[in-house]
């Protein structure tokens, strides 16, 4: 489990009657485009924001600042060899 | 005319409703003189060379779909599998099994893509056969194209002729075709940049071997299986290791995005109009940019190097450094959720 | 997402590989309990990147490998019926019961379809209301919230056709059976990020603190995989094993609220039958009684299937990493990829099917054992 990858949110759709036009996000990425379910949305995404998705439903909506604060932490867990003066190749 | 709406067992039979299919709908788009003589066989005259041959049947669903159908398929595919031996397409013979109640309307469209991928690709149809079966007994419609083919070079062009320090070539973007079939079923907007890639490339084959002959050693096709177990194949008939890197692979930034979100692997898809070329390191370059001047092959990519090897293993450089087996695909891909 | 791409640039990736390596200083096992995870480090090659010295254990974590085989032939008990169409994930269609699998029955003349979500599904139900269509919902925490949400859209529209057989499991139980078990050493448990994205990291809590288990909560991109580790590593290292969530962008310490009474709403905790492991109290999800009438294996009066032993299967300690492939008895002649027994088979990437494929030991050295017994001519009780 669980297949799941993250789109642009470029539409928001429906949301005028819970059973018969449920609001439903219109995705989009390099020109691929897909309705997602929202009922399982931790938060409703705005324009502009991702959501991860799974089996057709959004699971988690996010910023890319949310992304780029995962990437900077990542990066710094790395960076410990300058931090700590180690140069590659030196005896720890 | 009466206009038919579906197709009864009555057009298979051999009678008068045959023959009103025949000459209603299929002489009206193929329009090749021996297929008009409705003789029992083609005569095609005499050639100098070596005679190539070769079959395909044709079982796609969905009939129509992004880029093609069943139709333009059938004709790409049969005209390909003969020029990946360097033969040259002189004729092809198309065959056709239909299911009772097959929409005629859809059968038409299929006739005229048929021609229409034949004259395009100058390769006539010039003999042909119509059965119905019951409904039930088939599938809507199978299709069977047979070509004959001319290898006029003395080069033995082979998948057992790939040799260690040979560069792998793909001629353009991976499993387009594959992915727009899978995405079909998926009702997965394509957003229009996503299609079959199913074209002729024989005539990218002869610039090839009029310019470079000796220095290709083997051309194939990655259909079903994709690149993957196409590689494979190659490297198991030849008797060579071959190493592929992630980086170099072309790949349609929207076609990677579809393969993620089903679950697919874009090296296990089908490539209708595309083709492996192995050929020796020194004249690589020279083929990669003839390759790329033809509209076929403008995509096309250095995307690997044959070693020597006796297990015939295909691996993959990953885009992060690491390495990957890639075995042969056992059983159809399938959509994955976890 | 732009940034995503640098999730798996080798800028990010080739640092952590190189800290990995540094870091290590004893030989450690770690555990990943999700089939993403398992396919994520293979198609990224990321085993031939670490060192010696980090053995990566594939514990029970893709859904579809430890649905019981009498899940499966419930599953087939539906397709065989004339009115009812199995609308299915694509995962579920060549994995066997005692006998056949889905695409056996298809083959048969069963109508079977593939769908990609739930909501496929309910909408096949809606467009052929003369069909009952049936759902085999598998799956984890991060999906069993889709199938709830599709019950609770069937029942608005008081679709009366649309039916599931509840075959969802939770992770938490499982592991806490796992990590039980004296005998399975595991330094470092790389928790499922999707998971998690619905149920929280701080669920892992009670696992780093009773068994001193590290635990890193990580996503599926190689930068994921990769920090995941190096953070287990590091916690083993200074002894402090605790919960590090290295997917911030998906993943919060309570997990995701709404998913969770969407869960809640629908299913129930039950005892459930983890295939090749036994049955795990608390580990799977029945449908509750007011959503009762969704339940395929009343509505259509299917016999509950007796839970079968797989004789001579070795998965629950393949699983736990006490033996390898070629210890179990079937490896090979009774279990293949192709005619699969176990999870560690059945899963693309389980732990024999990644043997049989790339180790070349395509035979069990078990000791002398008495020629094991085709699938139909086992005995069923």
């Amino acid at each position: 489990m669980c297949l799941a990858i993250p789109m642009q949110v470029v539409e928001l759709k429906g949301g005028g009657d819970a059973l018969l036009d449920p609001q439903v996000a219109l995705v989009e990425s390099d020109g691929v485009r897909k309705e997602i379910r929202l009922e399982m949305a931790d938060r409703i995404p705005a324009v502009g924001e991702y959501v991860i998705i799974h089996a057709g439903f959004a699971i988690r909506t996010l910023t890319v600042e949310d992304a780029e604060y995962n990437l900077s932490l990542m990066r710094r867990m790395a960076e410990v060899l300058e931090s700590e003066g180690r140069l590659p190749g030196a005896v720890p | 005319m009466k206009t038919e709406s579906i197709i009864s067992l009555d057009h298979g039979s051999g009678g008068l409703a045959s023959q009103k299919l025949i000459g209603g709908l299929f002489l009206k788009y193929l329009t090749c003189p021996q297929l008009r003589d409705l003789e029992d066989c083609a005569m095609l005259g005499e050639y100098a060379g070596r005679i190539a041959f070769s079959t395909d049947s044709y079982v796609v669903d969905p009939l129509f779909f992004p880029g093609g159908d069943i139709g333009s398929l059938a004709v790409h595919g049969t005209i390909n599998d003969l020029a990946m031996r360097g033969a040259r397409p002189l004729a092809l013979s198309l065959a056709l099994i239909i299911e009772e109640g097959f929409s005629f309307a859809s059968l038409e469209r299929i006739i005229a893509s048929v021609a229409k991928a034949s004259e395009a690709a100058g390769v006539a149809i010039v003999t042909g056969d119509t059965k119905v079966v019951p409904k039930g007994k088939a599938d809507g419609l199978f299709v069977n194209t047979t070509g004959i083919g001319l290898a006029s070079h003395r080069h033995d062009i082979s998948v057992k002729k790939a040799q260690p320090g040979d560069a792998v070539i793909l001629s353009g973007t991976l499993a387009d075709h594959g992915i727009t079939i899978m995405s079909c079923q998926a009702g997965i907007d394509l957003g229009g940049d996503i299609e079959s890639d199913t074209q002729p490339l024989h005539q990218l084959v002869g610039a090839l071997l009029e310019e470079d002959a000796g220095l290709v050693h083997v051309l194939r096709d990655p259909t079903r299986g994709g690149l993957a177990t196409t590689l494979c194949e190659i490297a198991q008939s030849s008797g060579v290791d071959i190493v592929i890197e992630e980086d170099r692979l072309p790949i349609r930034p929207s076609v990677s995005t579809a393969c993620e979100m089903i679950g697919l692997d874009p090296l296990y898809l089908a490539n209708e109009g595309k083709c492996i070329i192995i050929c020796d390191q020194d004249g690589a370059e020279d083929i990669l940019q003839l390759v790329r001047r033809m509209p076929e092959g403008r995509d096309a990519a250095l995307i690997g190097w044959v070693h020597e090897g006796q297990d015939g293993r295909v691996s993959l450089t990953t885009r992060i450094g690491g390495s990957r087996l890639l075995e042969p695909l056992t059983g159809q891909p399938l959509p994955r959720i976890c | 997402m732009k940034c995503a791409d640098e999730f798996r640039s080798r800028e990010i990736t080739a640092p952590l590989v190189q800290e990995i390596a540094h870091s290590l200083r004893r030989p450690v096992r770690i555990m990943e309990v999700c089939g993403t995870h398992t396919m994520s480090i293979f198609r990224h090659g990321i085993r031939s990147l670490l060192p010696e010295g980090i053995t990566l254990l594939s514990g029970p974590g893709c859904p579809v490998c430890v649905t019981p085989a009498s899940h499966i032939d419930a599953f087939l008990a539906a397709a065989d019926l004339p009115q009812v169409t199995i609308a299915t994930f694509g995962d579920l269609i060549r994995v066997p019961g005692a006998e056949r699998s889905l695409a056996g029955a298809r083959a048969s003349g069963a109508r079977v379809e593939i769908v990609y979500s739930p909501m496929d599904a309910l909408t096949l139900a809606q467009q052929e209301p003369e069909r009952t269509v049936l759902f085999p919902a598998i799956g984890f925490e991060t999906t069993a919230p889709t199938i709830a949400a599709t019950i609770l859209a069937a029942e608005r529209l008081e679709l009366t056709n649309f039916l599931i057989i509840a075959a969802g499991k939770t992770m938490p139980q499982a592991l806490e059976a796992l990590m039980a078990d004296p005998e399975l050493q595991v330094d470092g448990l790389l928790c499922p990020g999707h998971v998690s994205a619905i149920i929280g990291s701080e669920a892992y809590r009670p696992l780093a603190d009773r068994y001193h288990l590290a635990c890193a909560v990580a996503g599926f991109e190689p930068a994921d995989i990769l920090s995941g580790l190096l953070s287990l590593i590091r916690q083993i290292n200074e002894g402090r094993p605790g919960v590090d969530n290295c997917y911030t962008r998906v993943v919060t310490a309570e997990g995701n609220i709404r998913a969770q009474h969407l869960i809640s709403e629908v299913f129930s905790p039950a005892d459930s039958e983890w295939r090749g492991l036994g049955t795990i109290p608390g580990s799977g999800l029945v449908l509750r009684e007011q959503y009762r009438r969704f339940d395929g294996m009343e509505q259509l009066a299917i016999p509950v299937q007796p839970a079968r032993e797989l004789k001579g299967c070795r998965c629950g300690e393949i699983l736990k990493g006490r033996l390898l492939p070629p210890d179990c008895p079937l490896y090979g002649t009774a279990c293949t990829p192709l005619q699969p027994i176990g999870p560690c088979m059945v899963s693309n990437e389980g732990t024999c099917a990644a043997y049989f494929r790339y180790s070349g030991r395509k035979t069990s050295t078990a000791r002398q054992e008495p020629k094991p017994l085709s699938v139909s001519q086992r005995d069923p009780s």
